[in-house]
């Protein structure tokens, strides 16, 4: 029962697949993968906007959207119907393009943001026996077609021939860019203990469990740093709030989106959700042991479950984010990713491979948190207004 | 010659081509992310999966980026140009069809092309890191030193200078 | 035609492109372009013989090509920015016009 649960999708796409003659069978079997995909992250996506609606409006002590319902009918549904709505109205909004823009690029840029981030899903392991394609290079695949997107934002900042989509194009690729560096760092930690670039190998690395404690990474202290690091470098690679100056709404009013209207922003929207929804399943997969389960006596619940709920749970962070921190300036931001993170992505490799090589017990606990713990502690106070180990003095409080 | 093999030299050609005539710069530039694009697929096409991926990774998600920012930073002090060639493009023209045709006739005359194929090959990352730290590691070392003077060296180069009148 | 022959070509007609764009066009970017162009030719051809040749375990190509890519990524840079160096001085982008050794 538990197992045939767990295999549902696995067994029901054998089936689908069984019913075509033999020669199409692959072709079936790619194309009945693909649209699956697409089809439950598409709604994902729909719930996801409802939900973070609702959620930046508890933050701010309101009701967020909760009359919109099923159509047609007087059922609201507690607000969940919002998404029709929205996509709807995105679909018959009229579409123009300004006069001056260069049209071919103006209406690729949507395209070319989409459709990377989309094939970053290919290698997340999604459940036992679900990940669509097993590369020998998973993460490496991850990170180079995610790097695809940035390319995107210039086409669009550019090709609308406006200062405020140039600028904000500039500031979203600077950004892109200098936060690629750490989260790609804090991969390599965890690539380098799990001994392979390999998604499966990464989750299987972190099945086992050392007495009531899961074997993920996220339980030692360098992944601890490591998962921190990567959660924010994400953040900001998704140039979601407290990151998104470029898309600021009350600076530069949308930033490289400006000129797009309708569909081509209901797009770029979705692109960047779908760029949340593979960032958090990243997360699960390298830090949080993707599908398995935290204890033994949890496993009746299916892997594929473990696994969307540790990516809503990212998703879930970063709604909460973005209702609670104020924006960074775009100065503030790239000195924290390249005097910070950088470097303590660094140290949590140093302790990583410090971790590898002492024995198990409570001294590389120890040796292992002072390590990461202390240059976090000496880089943190060093950097602010460069006062050393002094008493932290608030300038407006008491 | 395979359809996959033949799309993948017509995107990459095409995408090539492009990058050196078109008159836009910016146009050139997402050119050539199309011929980056095409040759991370013929890599892959040989089985150098680590390979074709950091292909994407470094010439996609950087390289391209660093001529957009450049063609960017180095717009606007000029009058639009007319010409796009220069005065003495036949020349340059005559010089890269004779060593195209010099190399279509080693490749058409030479033995070691007609050999067929072996079978599978396998690089596995595990290899190719155990390879770089082991037989290359001098490579590898010597490799991060010039990527350490070559990162200082562009900042030195395009930072503005402080107090100098231009 | 042996597929170790079509991408031998295939790497040969880049590489010629890049060539035309190196020796013809106005602009220094360009010519970076084409220079990038030849490298990648340069690429594709040690990859196709990595795979084609003998001792394709010794993994030779392969890693031959990681620094090459690496290498070619920090010229880009440095050439760049020597690139927006001259165009602060010059005010100009078009090799044609920078013929003074005299700064």
């Amino acid at each position: 029962m538990v197992n045939g649960l767990d295999q549902l999708f696995v067994n029901l796409k054998h089936a689908l697949v069984g019913l075509f003659p033999a020669p199409v069978q692959p072709w079936v079997s790619v194309g009945v993968t693909a649209v699956a995909i697409v089809l439950v992250f598409a709604t994902l996506f729909a719930i996801t906007t409802v939900l973070e609606r609702k959620g930046l409006g508890r933050i701010q002590n309101r009701y967020g959207p909760n009359r919109v319902g099923l159509p047609f009918t007087q059922l609201r549904l507690f607000g969940f119907g919002q998404p029709i709505a929205d996509g709807i109205k995105a679909l018959i909004k009229e579409d123009f393009v300004p006069a001056r823009a260069d049209r071919v690029v103006h209406f690729l840029a949507p395209l070319a943001m989409l459709v990377p981030l989309t094939l970053t899903f290919a290698v997340l392991p999604y459940g036992r026996n679900m990940l669509p394609l097993d590369l020998d290079t998973g993460v490496l695949y991850f990170f180079a077609v995610g790097a695809g997107a940035e390319l995107a934002v210039f086409m669009a900042g550019w090709s609308s021939r406006n200062k405020y989509s140039l600028f904000g194009a500039m500031r979203a690729i600077a950004q892109m860019i200098s936060y690629e560096v750490p989260l790609i760092l804090s991969a390599v930690a965890v690539v380098m203990m799990a001994g392979s670039l390999s998604t499966r190998r990464i989750v299987e690395a972190q099945l086992g469990h050392a007495g009531w404690l899961p074997d993920w990474f996220v339980f030692t202290p360098w992944g601890l740093a490591g998962f921190l690091i990567f959660i924010t470098a994400a953040t900001a690679e998704s140039n979601r709030s407290p990151f998104d100056l470029p898309e600021g709404e009350s600076e530069i009013v949308a930033g490289y989106f400006l000129e797009y209207s309708g569909f081509k922003f209901a797009i770029f929207f979705m692109a960047e959700y779908f760029g949340m929804f593979a960032a958090g399943g990243m997360a699960a997969t390298l830090f949080l042991g993707g599908y398995g389960a935290p204890a033994p006596w949890l496993e009746w619940i299916p892997s594929w479950a473990w696994f969307f709920a540790k990516m809503m749970g990212f998703i879930f962070l970063l709604i909460w984010l973005r209702g609670t921190l104020p924006r960074l300036r775009q100065d503030q931001l790239m000195n924290f990713a390249w005097k910070f993170m950088l470097p303590l992505a660094l140290v949590s490799l140093g302790a990583a491979a410090l971790w590898h090589y002492m024995a198990p017990g409570l001294a590389r606990w120890v040796v292992c948190t002072v390590a990461v713990a202390g240059p976090y502690l000496l880089l943190g106070r060093g950097l602010l207004e460069r006062k050393g180990l002094g008493r932290r003095v608030y300038r407006f409080a008491e | 010659m395979t359809i996959s093999f033949l799309i993948i030299a017509v995107v990459t050609l095409a995408g090539a081509i492009a990058a050196v005539t078109l008159r836009n710069l910016v146009h050139c530039a997402l050119a050539l992310v199309g011929a980056f694009a095409g040759l991370a697929a013929a890599f892959l096409q040989l089985d150098a999966q680590f390979v074709g991926f950091a292909q994407v990774l470094i010439y996609i998600g950087a390289v391209a980026i660093l001529v957009l920012f450049a063609v960017l930073l180095t717009r606007g002090g000029e009058p639009p140009q007319p010409q796009t060639f220069s005065w003495s493009w036949p020349w340059g023209l005559a010089v890269a069809l004779a060593v195209l045709g010099m190399l279509a006739w080693a490749i058409a005359g030479s033995v070691a092309t007609r050999r067929q194929p072996a079978a599978q090959v396998e690089a596995t990352t595990k290899q190719i890191g155990d390879a770089l730290m082991t037989r290359f590691v001098l490579p590898l070392e010597v490799a991060g030193l010039l990527f350490t003077v070559a990162l200082i060296g562009a900042v030195l180069v395009a930072m503005r200078e402080e107090g100098k009148s231009e | 035609m042996t597929p170790l022959a079509g991408y031998v070509l295939l790497a040969a007609l880049l590489f010629s492109v890049g060539l035309v764009g190196a020796l013809t066009r106005r602009n220094a970017i360009v010519v970076l372009i084409g220079i990038e162009l030849m490298l990648n030719a340069a690429n594709l051809n040690f990859i196709a013989f990595w795979r084609f040749g003998e001792h394709p375990e010794a993994l030779t190509g392969i890693l031959f090509v990681l620094f090459s890519i690496g290498v070619a990524a920090a010229e880009a840079a440095v050439g760049l920015a020597l690139v927006i160096a001259i165009y602060r001085h010059y005010r100009t982008a078009n090799v044609d016009e920078m013929d003074a050794l005299k700064g």
